[in-house]
Order: structure tokens, then C-alpha cells, then sequence
């Protein structure tokens, strides 16, 4: 996959147009890290109901247009779900989401929001997240 | 010198430079990160495997006698290359162990709570890092020269903060990111007016230009050798004797003593004093191979070409729509690097971008986030020169941005 096919429409419009930016003020979850070799951040915050049914969220940080990307449109499909679903929540499932092909170097950009959103949750139903490292 | 400096001639002494990456020629603007290696450096070190290895000092076979020759015989190069004395050139990792060297050794034992350390805000974080663990644990602070716009230090305010009689100061010479050239022989003597102690991180200017410690007279001055063609983990501590023979070592361990009980312990003479431990034989023979080719070439020859480059890219750069340049505009007081970011581009789609076209530049915070920070920016891109790079080079990386530009609809 060459570059022109890699930043294609829908890639820079989530990056130049990131749907749930920003942060829940009532917020009863949320998660921040980064990614010490490129200096990208994200946080995530969430407001969820009594059963986990993700009501609201919304991420912040700074990186580049695949991680604020694929960040963008795993809020898009979360909103609405459970919180309990982020625990199945695969990296190809994100890679389907931005239907692009990324080398081991940019797999990193996009499976940082993921590692994000399973942090919060994990701490949330108070269960240690195994393979921390598969996102990393 | 009066040798006839030939880029296309000093390209052929570098293998990797003609390999192809992505089915391009390679063109390696990463220089400032880690520079390439000829291959005189790369048989220096290969003869010594193959020819004369073996752990060095205190054997009494023929191949440790070899070794600690080639060793010493290093040393003794590397120093005169600065104009040191072999006694206050001390093998280190790399500049960050030296800080750390410096910051633990000769810092910390008379560091009190409150007392300042001073640096400056376009510091790498290797010359953060060390002095803020050692603050934290001493109750100590960090004070720090500001810039301008145009990426100089403010004089007026560095003389106001040494007159406040800090601890030490440590800057750096060459920024990485800006490219400013600091005044290093200024700073160094308003530091002396003020009787404090002073560091250069030598790092991004060793390589590039003529530095006499003699005639520079920095307390101590840092610098690695993968920066300057040679071998990764080997770098130098350059110490007046003064100081150093005062210095309690930095690691314990073999080489570094003299004598040893089960009660008691005294020092090995410098430089050995602060080399504990087999230290890196193969990479030090290999920074004197690549210092042997840098003399060579010619130091001012080498200022030379860099002052071309940096200048026709910089023209080159500016004329790109949506750029934005940091740093000195013009290249008489900037290093060999250029950082830059292109619209609303983060620097790491537009590495990718470019590196299709077989172009290695380098994008992040360039371990200097602090000052990423006080530009106002996430991250930059970076460009940067040596030996071996040309203007053609320059010109497809400016291709390689138009594209990059037409793919980000900008």
C-alpha cells in the first residue's frame, strides 16, 4: 500500500475532523498514555450507566493522523456499547475500521487509542489487562 | 587541508549509501540521530577482531598487548583531535553517560538543598534528565536560559542567572532541534567570571567543526562517537585534570582501581580512574578510525560543505508552501540540522511519506520535548547533513514534500 493509499479521504477527515474530541466532564473512566518513542498522547474519558452501556466519550492527546484517526473511529463505534465489549475488542477489528495496511513501525499510530480505551476499562471492571504488550 | 573537497569521492567510502530502500536510492538526512559509517571505520574495527583481539591493560600476552596499544593509541587521537591531553579524555558510552558522569561524580557531593543548576531550554534530554533525578534527590534547582524567536539564547539573562552564582552550568553547544550555533567560548568565560563550573554537550558540533578544548576552556564537554562516523556506544568526557582528580569515580569495578582489600579500595590514575569495567576496546578503535577520516577530509573542509548544504536547502525549504522553519534563517550560525513542519502535517505521516521515497529524516520531539513545547508545537520533522550529502540529495526531498503536500490536500 503506497502513501497516496494510506492517507486517503476518510483517514484525513477523522484526522482533520476528530469526531468525540475532547473530554467528558462527569466522566467516571478515563485513561491517558503515550507513546514514548514518537511522543503521541491520548486520553480517553467515558461516561457510562449503571450496566456499562457507554453513554458518552470522548478522546484528547496529540499525534499523528493515524493514531488521531483510528482514536476518532473507535469512539464513533463505541458510543452506545458496552463497556464490556472493549475486553474482545481486537487490533484487526481497528485495522478493519481504518482499512488500511500499516507497517510494524505505524501499527504502533493506530493500536494506541485501543491500548487506551482497554486500560480504562480493564481498570474499571478491576481486571489486569494480559497481553499489554500486543498494543505497544 | 588545501585538499579539494569531493562529496561524489566521500560517497564511495560509504557503503550503505548505495543501497536502495523501497526500490530508491537511499537518501540518509538523519545524520544529527546517527550518522553512517565509511568503511575505513568499518575495517577498523574488523582488523582488530580478526587480528588483535583480547581484553586489554594488565595481560601480559602479546594480543592484550596489542589491544591496550590500539586502545591507548585511540585515546591519544581522539584527544588530540580536540586538543586534550590523553589524561582528561575519558571513554564513556556515550555524551548522556558523561552528563551522567559529571552530574553524580563532580556535581552531586557538594550539592545542597536549593542550590541551582543551570541550563538552558533547548537542552537534549540527556542534558535534562540527569540533572533534574539529581535535583530531586538533593532538593536542588534547575534554572534555564530562555531563547528567542529566532532560537538564540538571551546573553543578558544567562550573565543575570550566573551572577546568581548557580552550582554548575550545563549547555549545549549545537541545538538539535534549532540548529543554533551557541557562542560556547562566550558562555564559557561569563561562567568563569562567575567562578562556575561548566559543561558543553558537544554532540551536534564535534562533528562538524574545528573544537580546541585548550582554547574553548569548558570545565568538561561531552560527545558521542556514532555522531561523528563511529561506532555506536563509544563516546567522550573530556575533564580538567583538576577536577577530575578530585572526582570520587562514577562505577566501581575492575580497572578503574589500584589497589584492592577486603577492607579497603584506592584509584586508578586518570583516565582509567572513571573506566570501570572492560570497557568498549572495539568502539574506541573505531571512533580513532573515524577521526583519522574526518582529519582527512579536513575539519574546515567538512564546516565547509555543511555551511553549503544547510544553506541551499534552507532556500530550498522556505520556498515550499506551507512550511515553517525554526531556528537561525541563515546558516551561518546553524548546525547541520534543519527542523520544520509542513501545514497542519504531523511529522510522523510526513516521515512516512517521504521514506516511500527512500528518504530517512527523523520527526517526534527529538528527545527535546521541553522545547517542542515552549515552540508551541506536538512534534517537527527534521532534516540533517554530513560528509556525504548533496544538493541533489536536497532536491528530491523537496520533491519528496510536494507529493507529500498533494497527498495531504494542502
Amino acid at each position: 500500500m503506497n502513501a497516496a493509499e494510506m492517507y486517503q479521504e476518510i483517514i484525513l477527515d477523522h484526522y482533520r475532523n476528530p469526531r468525540n474530541f475532547g473530554i467528558v466532564k462527569n466522566a467516571n473512566l478515563s485513561f491517558r498514555d503515550s507513546n514514548p518513542s514518537c511522543g503521541d498522547i491520548i486520553e480517553i474519558t467515558l461516561l457510562t450507566d449503571r450496566v456499562g452501556i457507554i453513554k458518552e466519550i470522548k478522546f484528547s492527546g496529540k499525534g499523528c493522523a493515524i493514531s488521531q484517526a483510528s482514536t476518532s473511529m473507535l469512539t464513533e463505534y463505541l458510543k452506545g456499547k458496552n463497556i464490556k465489549e472493549v475486553k474482545t475488542l481486537k487490533k484487526e477489528e481497528i485495522l478493519e475500521m481504518l482499512s488500511i495496511e500499516l507497517s510494524p513501525i505505524r501499527l504502533k499510530c493506530a493500536l494506541l487509542g485501543l491500548k487506551v480505551i482497554k486500560m480504562a476499562a480493564y481498570n474499571h471492571l478491576g481486571e489486569k489487562l494480559e497481553n499489554e504488550n500486543d498494543y505497544t | 587541508m588545501g585538499k579539494e573537497f569531493d562529496v561524489e569521492r566521500v560517497r564511495k567510502d560509504f557503503p550503505i549509501l548505495s543501497r536502495k530502500v523501497n526500490g530508491k536510492r537511499l537518501v540518509y538526512l538523519d545524520s544529527a540521530a546517527s550518522s553512517e559509517k565509511p568503511a575505513s571505520m568499518i575495517n577498523a574495527v574488523n582488523e582488530f577482531y580478526k587480528r588483535s583481539y583480547a581484553n586489554i591493560h594488565r595481560g601480559l600476552h602479546t594480543l592484550s598487548g596489542e589491544a591496550t596499544e590500539l586502545y591507548e593509541h585511540a585515546r591519544k587521537n581522539i584527544a588530540s583531535f580536540i586538543n586534550a591531553d590523553p589524561k582528561e579524555t575519558i571513554f564513556v558510552r556515550n555524551a548522556t553517560e558523561g552528563i551522567n558522569l559529571v552530574a553524580r561524580s563532580f556535581v552531586a557531593p557538594g550539592l545542597k538543598k536549593g542550590d541551582v543548576v543551570l541550563l538552558t531550554e533547548m537542552e537534549h534530554h540527556s542534558n535534562i534528565v540527569p540533572w533534574q533525578m539529581l535535583a530531586k534527590g538533593k532538593g536542588a534547582v534547575i534554572k534555564y536560559v530562555p531563547f528567542n524567536d529566532e532560537g538564540f539564547l538571551d546573553l543578558k539573562k544567562a550573565e543575570a542567572l550566573l551572577k546568581e552564582k548557580p552550582k554548575f552550568f550545563s549547555f549545549v553547544h549545537v541545538s538539535n532541534v534549532l540548529g543554533t550555533i551557541n557562542p560556547a567560548k562566550e558562555l564559557v568565560t561569563l561562567a568563569h567570571k562567575y567562578h562556575v563550573p561548566v559543561l558543553v554537550d558537544a554532540c551536534q558540533s564535534v562533528p562538524h567543526m574545528k573544537i580546541d578544548i585548550k582554547d574553548l576552556d569548558a570545565d568538561f564537554l561531552v560527545f558521542s562517537g556514532h555522531k561523528m562516523l563511529g561506532p555506536s556506544g563509544i563516546g567522550i568526557l573530556y575533564g580538567k585534570r583538576k577536577f577530575l582528580e578530585k572526582m570520587p569515580p562514577f562505577l566501581g569495578g575492575g580497572d578503574m582501581i589500584k589497589e584492592v582489600s577486603f577492607k579497603e579500595v584506592s584509584w586508578n590514575d586518570l583516565p582509567w580512574k572513571f573506566e570501570a569495567g572492560t570497557p568498549n576496546i572495539e568502539g574506541a578503535i573505531g571512533l580513532a578510525a573515524a577521526v583519522d577520516y574526518l582529519q582527512n577530509l579536513g575539519i574546515e573542509n567538512i564546516e565547509k560543505h555543511i555551511k553549503e548544504i544547510t544553506t541551499y536547502a534552507l532556500k530550498k525549504l522556505s520556498k515550499v508552501k506551507g512550511i515553517k522553519i525554526y531556528g537561525p534563517k541563515t546558516a551561518e550560525k546553524r548546525g547541520a540540522v534543519i527542523a520544520f513542519n509542513l501545514g497542519d502535517i504531523h511529522s510522523h505521516d510526513l516521515t512516512s511519506v517521504v521514506d516511500e521515497d527512500g528518504i530517512a529524516i527523523r520527526s517526534g520531539h527529538h528527545c527535546a520535548q521541553p522545547l517542542i513545547e515552549k515552540l508551541g508545537l506536538a512534534s517537527a520533522a527534521r532534516m540533517s547533513f554530513y560528509v556525504y550529502t548533496t544538493k541533489e540529495e536536497i532536491d528530491l526531498f523537496i520533491q519528496s514534500l510536494e507529493k507529500t503536500r498533494k497527498i495531504f490536500k494542502l
